[in-house]
């Protein structure tokens, strides 16, 4: 116990937050995974041995650097810190110091010396068109230099949507064949980690799982990890009911728009884009601060086949259930038409009615069975 | 063969012709309904999502159609031979009340056209009382069906249909006791959902699936009693009365319990002052339980439950008791918060009484065409 103690003290020497702050960060990576409070202790003593940091090769293709931007520019107190602590990057184009052959000797070096240990980051898209020579670095094209890297990986995970599925320069007519970094190692498993910029949180998320128990967390079919992509927007959207109940924005500006009615109509992909925006927002600011939440249909970043594919404003492909396309009018109707004089004189007549033939028939059911008597 | 025969005679009678010239004028309301909207119709609005169409014709009509729900339970639970005269006709009741609830429930469902969802086990929600109701009636209605159906298959002399299916009807029958119980109770569940905006004098909570159970047997039998009486003086056959006197007994169990238990849950919720504040609630519970506790003295004495008048003015009043008690609890003392108010409209009652004289046109045509009722003993 003391020595876990001593560790977290380190921790705050190296990072410059208080322990509460850490163990706080701590504590929400493993809820929003859904763990338990145990794993985020587990986090915790992982992040604080600083024998367990992998060394992590990072590599940049066809892209803005906005994967890398967005993690820099969390305002989480020192995220940036605690990822470049948590792990040891060995090789970072928007990063590293020096510049030219040195790094990339430094690369190789580090790629050697941690042979099938070091975690690969891929970010960017890779060209394979006329064997990829629309993106080199240091004479090597991106096809090369990911096929090399991620030979000897223990891990490989592409982050952004560049990486995931091609992003914005695999937009028709594509002319370089960017594609994404699972679609170039087709033999390997790669998380990807899509977004256009992707969440760093659910960066931290799943390289937090890595450190602490040696594997990757459970993915899907696209190699997203579950925790972070296994619902759709749609579902745990917080104008979700609005849409349930046939309330929408159709114009910037209307009514619906400022009173925070649903976005569909103005072509918000959410029913069709896989990610976790509404719980975890964005950047870590709080507040509503996510495209929907502002007020701008979701363009569906981190969707292959949606985001760059379709245009912004059409209706998306409702996974869920689709509403009819006409919806009455939205009216908040009270007291309604009221007491008429012929709606009562109707119902008592039919009462009167029913009551007046079951006195009829008990009259008649004696005299019958005076009769049979 | 069967020991049931058809009534035959005119079809076009007197009665038959007014509940026609009712059921036309509904229709005139039902095609507005379906082609203007429910706004235009109806006087339904945010806080009363339910007025007479679905507390008529769903919550009431179908307690009024649990006549072959409390025989089913009479004659193949306890196993009482004597009143299976009385099935047949019931089941056919039931059949039409359930089915006419079903039609109604669709004048009330704003996007009707989305209901086969309710078919499809992805879309469930297992928190819904609503699903539980609406999987339930419609399932009832197929069981009513092919519980009726030996009626229609020897009319066709359909012999080797009719062999195979009175082989599986213990089934049916299993299931026609089993669903009306979880459905029914699920009417009360409802209640449950509606909080704090049912009445303090009906909102029993826990209590409230087996106060809507104990009705839906209360009206079941009444209705059976009723359903006798009226085949007796309308087709001018012989009363019944003996049969039905022996069933009034049965009741009378029924109605202690319903009024013992209505009343400790009060008593134990310490509401039991609400009672006696004479306003419009006190005054709809007082005579909810005048209407219960009528019958109870009728039943009571053997030589009034042998007269088939007294039977009949027994039955009306556990009807309408067993309606007004749902008619308040939904709908009369229904406070869904302050500046709503609801009264039907001209339309929407139209609608309802079309719908109930269609029920009334077919319950004749079919006891008139198919072998329903049994034949009279000494004829």
């Amino acid at each position: 116990m003391v020595e876990k103690e001593l560790d977290f003290s380190e921790v705050e020497k190296r990072l410059g937050v208080s322990r509460r702050t850490f163990l706080k960060f701590c504590t929400g990576v493993a809820a929003s995974l859904g763990l338990s409070t145990h794993a985020a202790i587990a986090m915790a003593a992982a992040v604080a041995d600083p024998k367990r940091r992998p060394p992590v090769i990072w590599l940049h293709g066809q892209e803005c650097t906005g994967p890398t931007e967005a993690l820099l520019r969390s305002e989480q107190p020192s995220l940036e810190h605690l990822i470049l602590d948590l792990i040891s990057v060995d090789y970072h184009q928007t990063l590293d110091a020096g510049a030219g052959h040195q790094v990339e000797a430094v690369k190789k070096k580090a790629m050697q010396d941690n042979k099938g240990k070091y975690l690969l980051v891929i970010e960017g898209a890779i060209p394979i068109k006329d064997n990829g020579i629309y993106c080199k670095i240091a004479g090597e094209t991106m096809l090369d230099i990911t096929n090399e890297a991620a030979e000897h990986a223990a891990a490989i995970v592409a982050f952004g949507s560049c990486a995931s599925w091609g992003g914005v320069q695999s937009a028709s007519p594509n002319p370089t064949g960017a594609t994404g970094a699972p679609q170039v190692l087709k033999d390997k498993t790669v998380v990807t980690i899509p977004g256009c910029p992707p969440n760093p949180a659910n960066f931290i998320g799943t390289v937090l799982f890595f450190v602490t128990y040696g594997k990757l967390p459970p993915i899907d079919d696209k190699g997203r990890p579950k925790w972070a992509y296994g619902r759709l927007i749609h579902e745990n959207c917080y104008r979700r009911p609005h849409f349930d109940a046939g309330r929408f924005a159709n114009e910037f500006g209307d009514e619906g728009h400022r009173k925070g009615y649903c976005l569909y109509k103005l072509g918000c992909k959410g029913p069709e884009t896989y990610n976790n925006c509404p719980s975890l927002e964005y950047n870590n600011i709080g507040g509503g601060v996510w495209p929907v939440g502002v007020g701008h249909p979701c363009f569906g970043c981190s969707e292959k086949g949606v985001g760059f594919d379709k245009p912004m404003f059409s209706l998306a492909d409702v996974k869920t259930h689709t509403p009819p396309n006409m919806f009455p009018a939205i009216e908040q109707r009270e007291a309604s038409g009221g007491l008429t004089a012929g709606a009562a004189a109707l119902a008592g007549a039919a009462a009167g009615a029913a009551l007046g033939a079951a006195a009829m028939g008990a009259k008649k059911l004696d005299a019958k069975e005076g009769d049979q008597d | 063969m069967s020991n049931h025969q058809a009534l035959g005679g005119r079809i076009f009678t007197g009665p038959f012709i007014v509940l026609l010239v009712v059921f036309v004028i509904g229709c005139v309301f039902m095609v507005e309904r379906f082609t203007e909207g429910m706004g235009a119709v109806s006087n339904l609005n945010g806080g009363f999502a339910w007025g007479i169409w679905v507390v008529y014709d769903v919550v009431v009509g179908t307690a009024f159609a649990c006549g072959g729900y409390a025989l089913a339970f009479m004659v193949y639970v306890f196993n009482k031979g004597q009143y299976h005269p009385l099935v047949r006709p019931a089941v056919l009741a039931s059949l039409l009340g359930y089915a006419m609830g079903g039609f109604g429930a669709f004048f009330d469902m704003g996007r009707f056209w989305q209901f086969y969802e309710i078919f499809i086990p992805g879309n469930w929600n297992f928190n819904s009382v609503m699903l539980e109701v609406g999987l339930c009636v419609t399932a009832y209605i197929f069981v009513l069906t092919l519980e009726f159906a030996p009626a229609l298959l020897e009319k066709l002399g359909l012999d080797g249909l009719l062999k195979a299916l009175n082989k599986v009807l213990f089934l049916l029958i299993a299931l026609g006791v089993l669903l009306p119980t979880m459905h029914q109770s699920s009417l009360g569940s409802l209640l449950i959902a509606a909080g704090h905006k049912v009445h303090p004098l009906w909102q029993s909570l826990h209590m409230q699936p087996v106060l809507a159970l104990l009705t839906a047997l209360i009206m079941g039998f009444s209705i059976v009693i009723f359903e006798a009486s009226t085949s007796a003086v309308g087709f001018g056959r012989e009363s019944e009365s003996p049969l039905l006197a022996k069933l009034g007994k049965v009741i009378i169990g029924l109605l202690v319990a319903f009024l013992v238990i209505r009343l400790i849950v009060l008593m134990t919720q310490g509401k039991l002052g609400l009672i006696f504040g004479f306003d419009f609630a006190s005054l709809m519970f007082l005579l909810e339980m005048a209407l219960f506790v009528i019958p109870v003295f009728i039943l009571l004495s053997p030589a009034r439950r042998g007269r088939g008048s007294q039977l009949l003015i027994a039955a009306v009043s556990m009807l309408m008791a067993g309606a007004l008690y749902r008619f308040s609890a939904f709908l009369f003392t229904y406070n869904p918060g302050p500046g709503y108010s609801y009264f039907p409209s001209v339309a929407e009652i139209m609608i309802t009484l079309g719908i109930i004289a269609l029920e009334l046109m077919a319950y004749l045509v079919l006891v008139k065409t198919l072998p329903v009722l049994h034949p009279e003993k000494h004829a």
